[in-house]
């Protein structure tokens, strides 16, 4: 690597902030780094149903990218992988330890056909499915994952788990005669076409070498159980918003029926809680998690899109529909899909007789309420992943008080970090939509892609043995 | 029952000494045999009976601020079974520790000694929850009650606010529903169970403390109990008053924690008629 630094961009986060700044770098001519921890790209972006305020296909509109990135001849793509240490080079840049998870599938082998998820007979609660729908023990999130390549739970496979059992002598390997035993099921790698199964696949680690950084770690939602007044998560047919775009995603486990979770019977009646754990400091978080209005509005059209005949109620305490188009988008739910706006806050809900109950106050007409409900989505608080303030850290980037990204500047820097050459791009940041995501990703992209210039102008124009000019 | 006896400071306050002596009785009893030493608070005056909301008035702070002095000199945590008392106390407690200056003028009035914040303030169900554990709890069981659907009733005071009671969890409590499994119980889960009785509302709205608390008994009724269990005296009148006219069947006992701990141990004669009842069908 020259002295002036690597022109290599590592992208932290392969959802739609991540894979935008990737292609972005890419295009320009850069190589880039994409780290995903999960099995495959996209995001929570490849959860959604439709988008707002255009209601274009969430899948649709994000698969060209998701295919160019994943194909791109400069971006080397590490999915199922982790930060795992951070060192500052000679030349002012980083390299990186990733740690690639065992997936037990040999990536060069595997062709993607799909048999192993089929024959696998065992099913799994799956996170992407946000406990309404099961995955196999070997999978990809979706039908169209990029890479289109699944990983094994090893947690929950039923062959590895007995060859483990008996490596550790926890049960027999022999039997009664003698025989060495073969480990239990083994599905998935005797009808691989290809022979991709690697049962002694270990993680790996691999160093990269990177020249600027950007984190685009994205959000979770707030977990239910922070909300016992509302269930604490035990009521099955009270869900969050993310379930709820599986719920109406054609690629979901309902194929895009609205079906509760306990029964499987269409609901009649929809209540949709807004700030849920939201500006609510002493028991959730104390900002505003911006994108629920919107996402509410459109949740609560689509619904009645599939079920003419069903209502659907939303409880809010203010409507915040700052955004070009948003204000039209809810009042259309409004007024042209009868959605029913109620103002107030939602007191508890709970089940009795069968139904869920929700008490609140309504408070245009002073009234305290008691509404039935067949099912109910929680617009639950955007908060960082988990692991953020941790990756953060190693690149010397601080999380604040909600352990969000901190910019270098929140007015005049918002894609700057602290730290020199680490960037910082979407939800990381705080609640933010997929248009806003979108263009800050450009614009921490356009940062490094700057950076970079200088360094290769430095390259190209600086005569051997004198020192680089100021630009 | 081997370890050496726990003693307490035991604050039983006004109701518990005149219209609920049968919570005071079997308090004391079972107490007495999970090995609990309950030393009554000497001179001991009302609690206050409400928390003083007006924190300017030192001089409203002064009865339960007596009685803690009362616990403190006595070297042991200051107990009690009364769901009001324990809210009025732990919270002039909690206000006192972090208000110094308050605590400092409030000493200037009283004579029996100062309040220097030594005593923690305990609910019984606590203690047996802390301090003797569900298992050693269990080794007393000697009639297991099974088959006894019972509702755990919480009310408002025992659990709010969260953070200053330091009991359980105010919106989805466990305590009680946890006693009454070790007991052999079953317990009802119903959504009333930490909402409140209409409390003193019995004085100033009758009609309106009348709607909550048969909005209690019927929920905990729907969702198929023979019993309600509470912890505090007052939700114990309020839902008993709230069923007074119906005909005996249509009636939902209500009995206290303790009351049903006799029970499961075999003392009948402080368990209460809910298992008077019970004994004779």
């Amino acid at each position: 690597m020259s002295a002036a630094g690597s022109t290599t961009a590592l992208v932290v986060g392969a959802g739609i902030g991540g894979i935008t700044a990737a292609l972005d770098i890419a295009n320009s001519g850069f190589p880039v780094v994409l780290v995903e921890r999960e099995p495959s790209i996209g995001g929570h972006m490849a959860q959604l149903s439709e988008t707002f305020p255009t209601l274009d296909c969430s899948q649709c509109i994000m698969t060209p990218r998701t295919v160019e990135v994943g194909h791109h001849d400069l971006v080397r793509l590490h999915t199922y992988s982790e930060i795992e240490s951070v060192r500052r080079s000679d030349s002012g840049g980083f390299v990186v330890g990733i740690r690639r998870r065992a997936a037990y599938v040999d990536g060069d082998k595997c062709t993607g056909c799909g048999v192993c998820q089929e024959k696998c007979p065992f099913k799994v609660e799956s996170a992407f499915e946000r406990g309404i729908g099961p995955r196999k023990v070997i999978y990809t999130l979706s039908p169209q994952a990029v890479p289109n390549k699944p990983v094994l739970d090893a947690e929950h496979c039923r062959y590895l788990q007995s060859k483990w059992d008996m490596q550790a002598g926890r049960s027999p390997s022999v039997d009664k005669n003698g025989q060495p035993v073969s480990p239990k099921c083994g599905a998935c790698a005797k009808f691989c076409p290809t022979g991709a199964l690697n049962w002694d696949q270990q993680d790996t680690l691999v160093e990269e070498e990177v020249g600027a950084v950007i984190l685009a770690t994205g959000y979770d939602l707030l977990p239910a159980s922070r909300l016992p007044e509302y269930g604490g998560g035990e009521l099955k047919d009270v869900v969050d918003g993310l379930a709820f775009e599986r719920l109406l995603a054609a690629s979901g486990p309902t194929a895009g029926k609205v079906l509760r979770p306990s029964d499987g019977a269409v609901p009649k009646h929809v209540v949709f809680v807004q700030c849920s754990g939201s500006r609510d400091p002493e028991r959730g978080v104390p900002y505003c998690s911006k994108i629920c209005c919107l996402y509410v509005a459109k949740q609560a059209m689509l619904y009645k899109h599939r079920v003419p005949d069903g209502e659907a109620s939303v409880f809010y305490i203010d409507v915040r529909a700052g955004g070009k188009g948003y204000e039209e988008f809810v009042t259309r739910a409004q007024e042209e899909h009868h959605v029913r706006y109620l103002r107030g806050k939602v007191s508890r809900i709970y089940a009795e007789d069968g139904r869920l109950i929700v008490k609140g106050v309504d408070t245009l007409s002073h009234r305290a309420v008691e509404v039935q409900a067949d099912l109910v989505v929680l617009a639950t608080a955007i908060v960082p992943r988990v692991s953020t303030p941790g990756v953060a850290g190693l690149f010397g980037v601080a999380a604040d008080e909600n352990s969000f990204l901190v910019s270098g500047d929140e007015e005049m820097a918002p894609v700057e970090s602290g730290a020199e050459g680490v960037f910082l791009a979407g939800a990381a940041l705080g609640p933010k939509d997929i248009p806003e995501t979108v263009a800050q990703a450009s614009g921490a992209a356009a940062k490094v892609l700057s950076l970079f210039l200088r360094r290769r102008m430095a390259e190209t124009t600086a005569p051997a043995g004198e020192g680089m000019r100021a630009a | 029952m081997t370890q050496a006896a726990r003693a307490y400071s035991y604050f039983p306050g006004c109701t518990l000494a005149t219209t609920a002596v049968d919570y005071d009785l079997s308090g004391r009893a079972v107490a007495a045999a999970l090995g609990l030493e309950l030393n009554e608070v000497p001179d001991w005056n009302c609690c206050g009976a409400t928390f003083p909301l007006s924190a300017e008035n030192v001089m409203s702070f002064i009865a339960p601020a007596r009685v803690l002095i009362a616990a403190e000199r006595s070297g042991h945590d200051l107990a009690t079974l009364c769901a009001v008392c324990f809210h009025v106390l732990k919270r002039s407690d909690a206000y006192l520790r972090a208000h110094s200056e308050a605590a400092e003028r409030l000493n200037a009035f009283v004579t029996e000694g100062d309040y220097t914040g030594q005593t923690r303030v305990r609910h019984l169900l606590g203690v047996v929850r802390d301090d003797v554990g569900w298992e050693a709890v269990k080794q007393r069981v000697a009639a297991p009650l099974t088959g006894l659907a019972a509702a755990p009733y919480y009310g408002c005071l025992l659990l709010r606010p969260q953070e200053e009671m330091e009991f359980d969890q105010a919106e989805r409590p466990r305590v009680l529903q946890d006693l009454l499994r070790v007991l052999g119980a079953t317990p009802v889960e119903f959504p009333r169970q930490a909402e409140c009785c209409g409390s003193t509302l019995v004085v100033s709205a009758p009609d309106a403390n009348r709607r909550l608390s048969t909005a209690v008994v019927d929920s905990a009724r729907r969702a198929g109990a023979a019993m309600i269990v509470t912890a505090c005296p007052l939700c114990k009148y309020n839902l008993d008053q709230a069923q007074a006219g119906r005909p005996s069947p249509e009636q939902l006992p209500v009995a206290y924690f303790t009351q049903v701990m006799a029970a499961a141990f075999g003392m009948l004669q402080v368990a209460g008629p809910a298992f008077a009842v019970e004994a004779a069908t």
